[in-house]
């Protein structure tokens, strides 16, 4: 009965997905549910405002359909694509790899083609319902402010999530048949965090290069570029075409992306079983090969230390992300290296960024020593006070920070050594900040878990990445060499504030005060 | 007299409601001591109390002389905790584990390096030493865990169910090294469904009902208590928990 197992699954899938995404959007808590909806409420009336204040004045000049607006937008919708082809992809892997209940769905009479079909449909709705979402706020103010035609977004957008899970899957089968199974989820990790932040980094180092600032915008509507753009017929502008409007285009890009999805679908479903089957494999497969060095260590708090490198450098996802943190600074190592030696100015965009990242990287490496604790009972039960042991950790977590951002203070500290002063102290109260939030709102979980951080604590996420951006704009204005240098207080104070409030809101909080 | 490896005094918790009441055992060097119980009679309550990972909220506990409320870190030094989820790292080898645990413990690193590749030849774990734990069975892990418990050689060893998901192999081979090390004089206090284990290696035997212990003897002294010799364990067992189980959890 394939069609009522269609159905079952498909069944399924939508109640998994629609409670995954009540349990994020309340953080596990049901009671929470209309403060959810209302802040959702909030946040997107913000965005609409910030879209409409943004996109008015563009709008009074007249959108036309004319190679400058099809350029802009195709840009602009190819940046917003990479963001989506990078969580397909991320998803997809999990269609293969979530093990949970595909022991169950390949021991069942099921077809493992069905199975295939409605995971992966499943991610492409999701990843179209997000898309809308994300793009609702621009989509919105342009049908109010310039008519319905623009509602023809919404599809355009539809077939867009469409391709990239076609995209997705055709990776996820290249890397099986090239890779294998074992390495299939981190390289696809990889090439995720790689899409995900190459297109934006690329185009904002082509700016760099070329005009010496970070604006895309400026790239986009130099008239060098404008004028290597295709003509306005191209087939390349027929998203953009479509997106305002254009029937035909719509028809074309819809058809377009169902048969993309629909190919894939035929060339992946086949495979599914036996692909899946080797990637549940993979975890029960002992890995063989060469003895690891010698683990030694000079006390406990060293093998702590010890034990928190050696888990984080075998981290896959951790890799990955590191990655991305780094593919990020490349813009500014970029504009660093052009520059070298002159215009004071340049370090008002280094500096900020690496004070940034520092927080960034230091909250999640934070997260997987202290929470992400495999072994939390045997931990404990050594003879160890708690205080040495998070001691222990943290220094571990700030080690690895320090030394990710070494070179870079480095290179500053020859051509600059206040900005690399300045650099160090804004890094040191960021990577500080984001180690304390996590320390407070430690809550023990797996290190597998890693993706759950951000559900777990709202408030710790929020204020972690608020400390950093605040910490970032106290080292932009300590670069000023002018009395607006003295403002700098000002962020520094909103960053102390956004810690204590965290302090005030943490479990570690109320359990001392408990 | 030689003095108490494990002495608990009038032990209580609660959660909303008592799991455990006024629980006292004491145990000398050397011994084997099977905790049994029901489901939800506070055996593993009691074990992570005596491991410093509850905190009571009444009564005592000393582990070879050092008061747990008092000293934490002097009986901490001298205990092994193993539960019956492994507690160990996917991404670390048995050998990495080990030498982690053994730096925990302070134990200097060339001791460490022998007991370590001791302890993974007794209990077969030595064609394994260097691969990494993640795609281990879960009997694989309760071993290296076991042998993380043992590598920094502790006074006692404290089990919750350790022969969960062993198969009877590995099992014997627990058993064996554990049979071991009570020789040695280091004492283990241990809680497990399998009757059997208990009877055939336990020296004293407590049973636990409702949070409280409920009997407490050799074999022989709980048979002559029952007053019927050739009663077995298991029929021991259910007599004295019988009120108050919530049905055969063996």
């Amino acid at each position: 009965m394939p069609g009522s197992a269609f159905a079952l699954m498909a069944r399924h899938e939508a109640r998994l997905a629609l409670r995954d995404f009540a349990a994020m959007a309340t953080a596990g808590k049901p009671q929470r549910l209309w403060f959810a909806i209302l802040a959702f409420i909030g946040v997107a009336a913000l965005l609409h405002v910030a879209a409409d204040i943004i996109l008015a004045p563009w709008i009074r000049t007249g959108v036309a359909p004319d190679r400058e607006t099809l350029t802009l937008m195709s840009f602009g919708g190819l940046l917003f694509f990479t963001v989506t082809l990078a969580q397909s992809l991320e998803a997809v892997t999990r269609v293969y790899y979530g093990r949970a209940d595909l022991d169950l769905y390949l021991s069942s009479p099921a077809s493992p083609a069905t199975l295939f079909i409605v995971r992966t449909g499943a991610v492409a709705l999701q990843s179209a319902a997000l898309s809308c979402l994300l793009a609702s706020p621009v989509v919105n103010v342009l049908v109010l402010r310039d008519g319905l035609h623009w509602l023809a977004a919404y599809p355009v957008l539809v077939g867009l999530a469409m391709v990239s899970v076609a995209i997705s899957i055709l990776v996820t089968l290249v890397l099986f048949a090239t890779v294998g199974a074992r390495r299939t989820r981190l390289v696809a990790q990889i090439v995720a965090a790689i899409v995900g932040a190459g297109f934006a980094i690329g185009v904002q180092a082509a700016a760099i290069a070329g005009s010496g600032t970070f604006s895309r915008l400026a790239l986009l509507t130099d008239p060098a570029f404008a004028a290597g753009a295709p003509g306005a017929e191209s087939l390349l502008f027929f998203p953009a075409r479509a997106a305002m409007g254009d029937p035909v285009a719509l028809l074309a890009v819809l058809l377009a992306a169902s048969l993309v999805l629909g190919a894939v679908f035929v060339l992946g479903a086949p495979r599914f079983a036996r692909q899946a089957v080797a990637a549940i494999g993979v975890g029960e497969r002992p890995r063989t090969g060469r003895p690891a060095r010698p683990f030694v260590a000079k006390s406990p708090a060293d093998a702590m230390r010890r034990k928190e490198w050696r888990l984080l450098a075998r981290d896959p996802w951790l890799v990955s992300q590191s990655l991305m943190q780094v593919l990020y600074l490349l813009p500014p190592a970029l504009l660093l290296w052009l520059n070298y030696g002159d215009a004071a100015g340049i370090w008002i965009v280094v500096v900020p960024v690496l004070v940034m990242a520092s927080g960034q990287l230091a909250g999640g490496l934070a997260w997987l020593a202290v929470s992400g604790e495999d072994a939390h009972d045997l931990v404990r039960t050594a003879p160890l006070p708690p205080g040495a042991i998070l001691r222990a950790k943290v220094e571990a977590v700030l080690a690895v920070v320090g030394m990710l951002l070494a070179p870079f203070l480095l290179a500053i500290l020859i051509a600059e050594p206040r900005a690399a002063l300045i650099t160090a102290i804004g890094a040191a109260f960021a990577a500080g900040s984001a180690t304390a939030i996590q320390l407070w709102f430690r809550m023990p979980m797996r290190r597998a878990m890693f993706r759950r951080r951000q559900v777990a604590s709202r408030i710790a996420t929020l204020t972690e990445a608020l400390a950093s951006i605040l910490w970032a704009g106290m080292a932009a204005l300590l670069l000023v060499r002018s009395p607006l240098m003295v403002t700098a207080a000002l962020p520094a104070l909103l960053a102390l504030g956004t810690v204590a409030l965290a302090w005030g809101f943490s479990p570690a909080r109320a359990q001392r005060r408990g | 007299m030689p003095q108490p490896s494990l002495e608990i005094t009038g032990l209580a918790k609660a959660y909303g409601r008592p799991v455990v009441k006024d629980v006292s055992i004491c145990l000398m060097p050397g011994e084997f001591y099977a905790l049994l119980g029901p489901n939800g009679a506070g055996k593993t309550t009691i074990l992570r109390m005596v491991a410093g990972l509850v905190a009571p909220d009444a009564g005592r506990i000393a582990i070879c002389g050092h008061d747990t409320a008092t000293d934490p870190m002097g009986a901490k030094a001298v205990t092994a905790w193993v539960s019956d989820e492994p507690m160990v790292y996917d991404r670390l080898t048995p050998r990495e584990y080990l030498h982690f645990v053994a730096g925990l413990w302070r134990v200097p690193t060339e001791l460490a390096a022998r007991r370590a590749t001791e302890l993974l030849d007794w209990l077969a774990l030595a064609p394994f030493a260097d691969e990494r734990c993640g795609g281990f069975s879960k009997g694989m892990l309760q071993k290296v865990a076991l042998a993380g418990a043992l590598v920094h050689d502790p006074r006692l060893i404290i089990l919750d169910e350790p022969l969960t998901g062993l198969d009877a192999g590995s099992a014997r081979q627990v058993k064996d090294v554990l049979a071991e090390k009570t020789r040695s004089g280091v004492t283990i206090i241990m809680t497990t469904h399998i009757l059997e284990v208990a009877e055939r290696m336990a020296g004293r035997i407590g049973v636990l009902s409702g949070g409280r212990l409920v009997a407490e003897g050799t074999l022989a002294e709980l048979r002559a208590r029952a007053g019927r010799t050739e009663q077995t364990l298991e029929d021991i067992f259910l007599e004295l928990v019988a009120p108050q189980a919530d049905g055969p959890s063996l």
